[in-house]
């Protein structure tokens, strides 16, 4: 009973980390307020939904059972891409002023949103073909033509062929799955392969496989960030930046690079929760939109900047909503007094627990308003 | 954040006046009824937007939960018209109840039988609860991007309240006002929507009046202060907590006002009133007009809604593209919005793009601004 409730809350809780893995890289380490996150997922589980038609081709067909696991590399690899775009166009003018992103992104937001129902995800995947190659081809070559006067016209090429590879692409995938070929603001559903549909018999327990699945995936992106922010070089250079803006630059670090790149991760993450959410339930425009706020409590009551704070605090709401949410403190005692009872039934239904969440939430922060695992410093408040 | 705070020139103001009174008057008698039915609601948004200039645009909070306090304002009105025309249903309680099977009303309709209660209700509970919510979070001293992430929160709380509560208040459904009855007449007929339109016009124009005379003076200085530099006011010996909560709780009030004609003038409330993209939207007007200048607020809420409700009219996939659009240019190019640069020196920058006037070459201030950005660039 009691693994029952705390196994629910986990996979509650661990969907919510993974979403909140990357809003918590981008708001904690640059500050700025990611509305777009969201559609950053959706684009993720869209992608898991594409990767799903395209293995179903003939050709791939041998291979489906494998698609979950291609398409969290997709999923990384374009949401991270257009996380790229983003930060090089519009939130790169906007360091310092995090109000002014909230807003910038949310019209991103907007556009991702509507982009998904009017162009076909056909050609949207070949759009995201053609960024890929337009963003990356250039930095392939060696640092000898880099540093060549004539490498802006190597990098107008690359962009033109990466339009070219784009359209074909597109054309390619529209010509042989016809799903893909139109246009449509209809949600859509993502299948599990056989070997993840099911469920598992732990301890007398049955968990659904697919929650399983969450949970490794969830596993596996915190052991990667964090194995990559404390070990690599780069993760060094990230965390540098994020303590010294100018210390760092003085030193040699390439601030820019950094930004870029941690922009990048955050967002390749937000796809990799897209793949998770697609699991979970039917994919639309608006799928992004049911966590994001989600997501921006766990990372406030976490405390900002921080990775061990949002994990405590997304499996603590996770759990909290499943206690909430399905009335398990009825079960677990049985004979509570009628008021008490009357109330937990009130809360007892998904809308309401989140009511109850938000409000506890709320109450919490007035006694730490810096969240579970505050940053300590001696700065006035800027 | 910085930004100069914008004073617009008595002449603007004057000529922006005339047009718009100008235009109101003229309004019922060139516009259909349905369009002058669109401009009414569109002024009654303009009402929430004074509200977000002044908790943003003024003392630099960015709230994007004000669609609370306007569905609040909307819910009183709401409630009070259904009540009062209840009286040939089972019960004599509004008709949706009979749905769930509840007899009794619930206590908290009761009071607003009384048409006066539910006059002061519509803005004094939303300012109520603007307050007490300001002052639990402003206690923290939780602010900037933390304040409007809770704000955010506490809509989705409302919302998930409001959308689940069937027994209550009709849960998603929402209250429908255009079939209940006022001073024996439908509020869905013309005649009063017409009257509606003019008490709107006339609330516009008096909660102007009211801004301005809140940011006036020593009161609306410290609310700049605190925009610009909080800890300065505060060891300047001013508690900002209680400025923040007084012009919140003032922000609320006014949605709330604006809520009830939106209501009145729509038909319905309902909890869609509370989502997030609607409260973000009104965040948009207020930087589109101009922040920090009250008229920017009311014009770009009436001038975005109608390109809105055109654009939709004609292509309606796009307004998603264009709306989107706009957030980024505003925040990215015109960060002041349209009556700041056209109050600036936008208009200048533009004739000199397109080789219509001359650059002016001998202006102090204009020199050593380049100098320094010389400096900064080295």
């Amino acid at each position: 009973m009691l693994l029952d409730s705390l196994f629910n809350g986990v996979a509650i809780g661990s969907v919510l980390l993974v979403a909140a893995l990357g809003l918590a890289i981008v708001f904690g380490l640059m500050g700025v307020i990611n509305l777009a996150h969201g559609e950053l997922m959706m684009l993720g589980a869209y992608t898991t939904y594409v990767t799903q038609l395209i293995f179903k081709l003939p050709l791939l067909k041998p291979y489906y059972n494998a698609y979950v696991i291609v398409s969290i590399f997709f999923a990384f690899i374009v949401s991270g891409v257009v996380g790229i775009l983003l930060e090089k166009t519009v939130i790169r003018k906007l360091y310092g002023s995090p109000l002014e992103t909230l807003l910038a992104t949310w019209g991103v937001s907007l556009i991702l949103q509507q982009f998904v129902r009017s162009v076909p995800l056909a050609y949207g995947t070949g759009l995201v073909i053609s960024l890929i190659i337009g963003l990356f081809l250039p930095s392939v070559f060696s640092s000898k033509i880099k540093e060549s006067i004539k490498f802006k016209y190597v990098k107008f090429s690359s962009w033109i062929f990466a339009a070219l590879a784009g359209v074909l692409s597109g054309n390619l995938i529209s010509s042989s799955v016809s799903k893909l070929s139109r246009a449509s603001a209809r949600n859509v559903d993502v299948t599990a392969p056989a070997w993840m549909r099911g469920q598992v018999e732990i301890l007398g327990t049955t968990f659904p496989k697919t929650r399983l699945m969450i949970i490794i995936i969830t596993l596996i992106s915190v052991i990667a960030i964090t194995l990559f922010l404390n070990q690599s070089a780069w993760g060094m250079r990230i965390r540098a930046v994020t303590q010294n803006r100018e210390m760092s630059d003085c030193l040699g670090i390439s601030t820019e690079k950094v930004d870029v790149l941690t922009f990048g991760i955050g967002s390749g993450l937000a796809g990799v929760a897209g793949v998770a959410v697609s699991l979970l339930g039917s994919v639309g425009p608006n799928v992004g939109g049911n966590y994001i706020v989600g997501c921006f409590m766990v990372v406030v009551l976490g405390g900002v900047g921080n990775l061990l704070g949002t994990i405590f605090a997304s499996f603590g709401i996770g759990i909290m909503t499943d206690l909430i949410g399905a009335g398990r403190l009825l079960s677990i005692w049985p004979d509570m007094p009628l008021p008490l009872s009357n109330t937990i039934n009130f809360f007892a239904t998904t809308s309401m627990a989140r009511v109850m969440i938000f409000a506890l939430i709320v109450i919490f922060l007035q006694f730490k308003p810096t969240g579970l695992f505050p940053q300590k410093g001696r700065m006035v408040e800027s | 954040m910085e930004f100069k705070n914008l004073k617009l020139s008595k002449k603007t103001t004057f000529v922006i006046w005339v047009l718009i009174i100008a235009f109101i008057i003229a309004a019922p008698s060139i516009l259909p009824v349905f369009r002058l039915n669109l401009l009414g609601r569109y002024l009654s948004l303009a009402i929430v937007a004074l509200g977000v200039d002044l908790i943003w645009g003024f003392t630099g909070l960015l709230s994007l939960g004000q669609g609370i306090f306007f569905a609040l304002g909307g819910y009183c009105a709401a409630m009070y018209l259904q009540i009062t025309s209840s009286s040939e249903f089972p019960n004599n309680i509004p008709e949706f109840f009979g749905l769930y099977g509840v007899d009794n009303l619930p206590f908290f309709w009761e009071p607003f039988r009384n048409p006066i209660f539910s006059l002061f209700a519509i803005w004094v509970i939303p300012a109520l609860v603007a307050g007490i919510l300001g002052f639990l979070v402003f206690r923290n001293r939780i602010k900037g991007v933390y304040f409007s992430i809770l704000t955010q929160a506490a809509l989705l709380v409302f919302f998930n309240f409001f959308n689940g509560q069937q027994k209550l208040i009709n849960g998603t459904n929402g209250l429908k006002t255009d079939v209940t009855q006022l001073f024996g007449q439908m509020v869905g007929s013309e005649s009063i929507q017409r009257m509606f339109f003019w008490f709107t016009a006339l609330l516009v124009i008096a909660a102007w009046f009211f801004s301005k005379w809140v940011v006036k003076g020593r009161f609306g200085n410290i609310l700049i202060g605190i925009r610009d530099d909080e800890p300065r006011v505060r060891f300047t010996g001013y508690n900002p907590v209680l400025f923040k909560t007084i012009i919140f709780s003032i922000a609320g009030g006014l949605a709330g006002i604006s809520g009830a004609l939106y209501t009145v003038q729509s038909g319905i409330v309902s909890p869609q009133f509370m989502t997030v993209p609607f409260s973000i939207e009104m965040v948009i007007w207020v930087a589109v007009g101009g922040r920090g200048t009250l008229l920017g607020a009311i014009l770009g809420a009436v001038l975005i809604n109608y390109a809105k409700s055109l654009v939709s009219e004609a292509l309606p996939a796009s307004w998603m593209f264009i709306q989107g659009g706009i957030f980024i240019l505003v925040v990215t190019a015109l960060p002041e919005g349209v009556l700041g640069w056209v109050q600036g020196e936008g208009p200048r920058n533009l004739l000199q793009k397109l080789g219509l006037k001359r650059k002016i070459e001998t202006y102090p201030s204009l020199e050593i601004k380049n100098e320094t950005e010389g400096l900064k660039n080295e």
